[in-house]
């Protein structure tokens, strides 16, 4: 008789084909002869199949197995057992599993060892597209509250800063300003330059038909210096920095150091938040300045390259018409993306839930919100600059 | 899959292992052979490089030097395909379960089912139930891992390695984490599972009553010696092993060898 269930078959060995045949012993037993290779791999009987037995013989009260020429199986037996058992159970017929190799027998009891804890079983059902669109609207709400929440302990961290109280290590501050700073350098370079040279381009084009190119000066350095120095900057370290603050945070809530650090007695938000954000915002204003002048470097390789403007001339039109205020402004622009930015990304990975997924969404949230902000403080600076006249 | 005969064979043979991470060596000179339907233990103190061992064995990190054989088949030298068919064959419980986070139980368990058979979407379904019942989780198969406790996961990480009906299944550190009884619900399993799916079982763990209640053979790590310095029945080796260092081991540190003989055996 087949006690074990055995090892793999090696490549190329030979299968026999799954049989079951019927045989009355008895009158009211029907037997099942189960022969060849009861696995998964395999074609396998349906269980449908001694239903139909059974009710086309109606004096059967129990079932019996004879796995005599049963020569391997495998969990593709368990589910026609068991399935041959559900069938049979609501027709009233005693189902006699002790024919059974040792082995399958073992795993069906285990199987039915531990019964299905009571209301375990989630419910399946979808909620309305109202009661969806009311936990949207609630989870909102919430998420709102949570930022403003977040924002105001931010704002305690800063007093805390201000008064000395604040504890964080100054070594992470240094790592952080480097990071975010110097080690940002070549993308922002490469963007920035970019940039300039498309702005230069699209303005030479118009400006051609008056015979003004040499007004690709005032164009490039405004608009660099004003606000597209700082628009670019925010965008590439939303997704540099945001996305990487949010990374980190959201790690350490899975691996439980935020909670080891308040259970230490130390806030997260001086030891984590604070330094990140103090980061940032002194680096942010340096790395416009920077994307700046790399903006007006490739303004300039396009006046002089392909415009055939002098080198002194372009500098001196840029000069003139570049005012100091446009870059403070410029530079206000950058310190406010700059804690936009790394409140953005803690905010996400302080609330990241402790999984791989959850670490991946507070990731994209965190660009997103990071990009979002940066976009509507553009708009609001701007419209503010406009009212003051500057 | 074909019948066995009442004979041991061996399953696993390691032969000449040396493991490094660079040129630092965690453990060299490594040779056991692990019988069919034996449960064998992996054991040592801390950082012995008893998990490392299981990574050389299951082909996620290759032997600074030596070889596995699974039969008869030399697992880093077969070709890539070879390698992918063995490693079928395997079902590995890691420690923390390592479910995956993104999908519910039912999903994870269905996931190697999908890729390696060709079964249908009902039949997947069953077979899901099937070992999600067989590791007492029925009815969990919608939730989510962060919705479970540990010693679900790790029962839960269990369904998933049995998915694929494997021949040999790898345990690291299953009872790691686990309260008694718990742990003493998955040894039993284990052995259950031994028995009723012929199974063979390797099992890390430096946990003596798990050792004493499922080891059949077993080999001794050490990270001062790095190699082994003991193998098989750890029964045995708690009782009579000539290394007062495996006695002491498996008797918490009540054993301790007599003045003379200790120095006798440092010297021989």
């Amino acid at each position: 008789m087949t006690s074990d269930r055995a090892a793999t078959r090696a490549p190329g060995g030979k299968r026999s084909t799954a049989g079951l045949t019927f045989r009355r012993p008895e009158a009211h037993t029907l037997e099942l002869v189960l022969s060849g290779d009861w696995t998964l791999d395999n074609e396998l009987p349906f269980a449908e199949g001694v239903q139909t037995q059974v009710e086309s013989n109606p004096g059967v009260r129990r079932l019996i197995f004879d796995p005599e020429a049963l020569q391997a199986w495998d969990s593709g037996l368990l589910l026609f057992v068991i399935r041959v058992v559900d069938l049979c159970s609501s027709r009233g017929v005693d189902v006699v599993k002790d024919g059974l190799p040792i082995g399958a027998r073992r795993l069906l009891s285990l199987a039915a060892a531990v019964p299905e804890r009571k209301g375990a079983r989630k419910d399946e059902k979808r909620p309305g597209f109202l009661a969806e669109v009311g936990d949207a609207a609630l989870d909102l709400w919430r998420s709102m509250l949570e930022m403003l929440a977040f924002l105001g302990e931010c704002v305690a961290a800063l007093a805390r800063l201000c008064r000395g109280k604040a504890r964080f290590r100054a070594s992470d501050l240094y790592t952080t300003m480097q990071t975010t700073g110097a080690q940002a350098l070549p993308i922002v370079s490469l963007i920035a330059l970019l940039v300039g040279v498309i702005l230069a381009f699209v303005g030479a084009v118009q400006l051609k038909v008056f015979g003004a190119q040499i007004y690709v000066a005032n164009l490039v350095g405004i608009a660099m210096v004003r606000v597209m120095g700082a628009v670019m900057t925010g965008v590439i370290m939303a997704g540099r920095t945001g996305a990487a603050f949010a990374a980190q945070l959201g790690t350490m809530q899975v691996s439980e150091e935020i909670d080891a650090l308040q259970t230490l007695g130390l806030e997260p938000i001086d030891f984590l938040v604070l330094p990140r954000m103090l980061a940032l915002f002194l680096m942010m204003p340096l790395l416009c300045l920077y994307a700046d002048l790399m903006g007006v470097l490739g303004g300039f390789l396009v006046g002089v390259g392909l415009l055939d403007l002098g080198v002194v001339e372009y500098f001196n039109q840029t000069r003139a018409s570049v005012k100091l205020n446009d870059l403070w402004i410029g530079l206000f622009h950058g310190a406010v993306f700059g804690v936009l930015i790394a409140v953005a990304g803690c905010l996400r990975g302080m609330q990241s839930g402790r999984s791989a997924s959850a670490v991946g969404d507070a990731t994209t949230s965190a660009v997103v919100t990071s990009i979002v902000s940066i976009v509507a403080a553009t708009a609001i600076i701007t419209v503010a600059c406009n009212v003051l006249g500057i | 899959m074909a019948r066995t005969g009442e004979t041991t064979r061996s399953k696993i043979t390691v032969d000449d292992l040396t493991m490094a991470y660079g040129s630092f060596v965690i453990q060299r000179d490594l040779s056991f052979t692990i019988n069919e339907r034996d449960i064998f233990i992996i054991m040592g103190g801390s950082g012995s490089g008893k998990s490392t061992l299981l990574r050389n064995m299951v082909g996620l990190v290759r032997p600074a030097r030596g070889n596995v054989l699974y039969e008869e088949v030399n697992f880093w030298e077969a070709d890539h395909e070879e390698q992918q068919r063995l490693m079928r064959r395997f079902g590995i419980l890691y420690q923390g379960g390592a479910l995956w986070s993104s999908l519910t139980l039912a999903e994870n368990v269905a996931l190697p089912l999908q890729e390696y058979t060709h079964l249908s979407a009902r039949r997947i379904q069953e077979l899901v139930s099937l070992k999600l019942s067989l590791v007492g989780l029925s009815g969990f198969e919608g939730y989510y891992p962060s919705e479970i406790s540990g010693g679900m996961k790790k029962r839960a990480g269990l369904a998933r390695a049995m998915a694929l009906d494997p021949d040999i299944l790898f345990f690291d550190e299953p009872s790691a984490g686990l309260d008694p009884l718990s742990a003493r619900r998955l040894d039993d399993l284990i052995l259950d599972l031994r028995d009723s799916l012929g199974a063979t079982v390797v099992v890390v763990t430096h946990e003596l009553e798990s050792i004493f209640a499922i080891g059949d053979n077993s080999v001794f790590l050490d990270a001062d010696a790095k190699t082994m310095i003991a193998t098989g029945d750890p029964k045995q080796l708690r009782d009579h092993s000539a290394n007062p260092k495996v006695r002491s081991f498996l008797t918490r540190g009540e054993w301790t060898a007599p003045a003379t003989q200790g120095v006798d055996q440092e010297r021989g």
